[in-house]
């Protein structure tokens, strides 16, 4: 099973760049399967089942943290999808913190940003781009070229990854997308995170809610620290 | 890789018809328009030169580059990108000072010393705007046609790209004949994408666009080079009442009347251009 995992902050175009994928790899004939984890609602595998006849559901995080729950329950959706006759996955995963990874080792990790969002924006998430292989720019028929070019040597500042650039709603950039969705690799059992992400194990996710890191334990933090945060 | 032409093939109209023009071959120096109405499909054609276009585009057309597929670094490394589009989008969303995004940009373009690159930039923009553009200022803080006059600047100059595309730049509120003229001094293929008549027939050639199709190809005659002429004459009018409604003037029949018989005297007097 190939399994693609698609992460965004909210609103990037994640829905839209997944579907014009999936449009060009059904013509090619790829087994498409397709997955949504969000925090408390999502309609998007209704649009991926009526639009495409692709088997499609959605999983609800709710207390938890999106990526947190698809730690838990990937494993369970690559069985399903193989029992969907599914030779690809595609898991489209809410972007909240930003400070978060979902990518497992040998899924093609992707990263959604959109070129409106600040020059800065790739400096500033973490291992959401850091632990990526791709980043597609999103909206870039809204920025002047000298800022596309700005951004993109952020992210490759940032990252180091490749770049790949879309106008998503007019279907403008996507072949490149699908080409390298086409030669990702399978996963292997055991499946693993790339990265450890500060998932639901610190004091305040546990309910403390006090503020100040002397009341708190675990991996703490002052105002004059400096890090930048890479997932490792 | 020296660029020394591009070429335009034809794909398919809006309807699924093809374009009646099967090819449009453009060499270094070369000047061309994209006219049309609204809605004909010219920033569509412009986006597909702007992208390489490889039949992956809704019309499907396909973009040569010395008569070759273009190279996928074009697309991969913008520091090589060969082809500059200043769309008609105006705004920056940056809030850098103007002279920290120039160099940053340079930067990233590895356009050579810096701090000289960004000073000629700032003056070409400088010539094409009437306001000048204070450096400390945020790029969010540019007016309309200081953006466009910086975008252009920064696509000729920082970018040094060997094509430029310009959409609609009468609506910028730059001095455009000045702007043709400035550009004509570099060996670069320039497209317009435009509604105006001066700019159109100063052009080697102009494309028709019609239904989301390449109509026609029209080379532009010396008969039309001096009409050319004519129209600058009249745009000069059209100018000149502009900057005084502008200065808060108020415009009297008689003066009009006045003005359109000078420029008509002027016209005779140096026959025809």
């Amino acid at each position: 099973m190939k399994l693609i995992m698609c992460a965004g902050p909210p609103t990037s175009g994640k829905t839209m760049v997944l579907r014009q994928v999936t449009r060009r790899l059904l013509a090619k004939g790829t087994r498409l399967a397709y997955l949504k984890i969000d925090v408390q609602f999502a309609d998007e595998d209704e649009v991926f089942q009526t639009e495409f006849g692709i088997p499609a559901r959605k999983v609800y995080s709710g207390e938890l943290c999106p990526d947190h729950a698809g730690v838990l329950v990937l494993g369970d959706a690559v069985k399903w999808a193989e029992k969907q006759g599914a030779d690809t996955l595609l898991v489209e995963t809410a972007g909240l913190c930003l400070r978060c990874a979902p990518y497992i080792e040998g899924s093609l990790g992707i990263v959604v940003l959109e070129a409106t969002s600040g020059m800065n924006l790739p400096r500033k998430i973490g291992a959401m781009l850091t632990l990526a292989d791709i980043a597609v720019v999103t909206k870039i028929d809204l920025v002047s070229q000298a800022e596309k070019e700005v951004f993109r040597a952020n992210i490759v500042d940032a990252a180091g990854i490749d770049v790949l650039e879309t106008d998503a709603l007019h279907g403008i950039g996507i072949d490149r997308i699908a080409a390298r969705i086409e030669h990702a690799r399978e996963v292997r059992e055991p499946m693993m995170l790339r990265g450890s992400p500060p998932m639901a194990v610190c004091t305040i996710c546990a309910g403390k809610r006090q503020i100040g890191s002397e009341h708190h334990f675990g991996v703490l933090r002052t105002l004059d620290s400096d890090l930048f945060y890479r997932g490792q | 890789m020296a660029i020394r032409k591009i070429s335009i093939l034809g794909g398919y109209g809006r309807d699924g018809n093809r374009d009646p023009v099967e090819r449009v071959d453009l060499a270094m120096g070369d000047v061309l328009s994209i006219v049309g109405p609204t809605g004909s499909g010219k920033t569509a054609l412009i986006n597909d030169i702007g992208l390489f276009a490889g039949e992956n585009t809704p019309s499907r057309r396909r973009v040569l580059i010395n008569d070759a597929v273009p190279s996928t670094e074009f697309l991969d490394d913008p520091s090589r990108n060969p082809i500059a589009l200043i769309t008609q989008h105006t705004s920056f969303l940056s809030d850098l000072p103007v002279h920290k995004f120039l160099e940053i940009h340079a930067r990233i373009r590895h356009s050579g010393r810096t701090g000289s690159v960004v000073d000629d930039t700032l003056e070409f923009a400088n010539q094409l705007t009437g306001e000048p553009i204070i450096v400390d200022s945020a790029m969010t803080e540019l007016s309309g046609g200081q953006s466009r006059a910086l975008l252009i600047a920064d696509a000729v100059i920082i970018g040094n790209s060997p094509i430029i595309l310009l959409d609609e730049i009468e609506n910028a509120g730059i001095d455009r004949s000045k702007a043709l003229e400035l550009l004509r001094k570099y060996e670069k293929i320039f497209i317009f994408v435009t509604h105006d008549p001066h700019i159109a027939l100063l052009s080697n050639y102009r494309i028709v666009m019609k239904g989301g199709a390449m109509q026609d190809v029209i080379t532009t005659s010396a008969e039309e080079k001096r009409v050319a002429g004519r129209i600058d004459q009249m745009g000069r009018v059209m100018d000149e009442l502009r900057d005084r409604i502008r200065g808060g003037e108020l415009l009297a029949e008689e003066e009009l009347r006045v003005i359109m018989e000078l420029s008509n005297l002027q016209s005779i007097s140096q026959g025809s251009i």
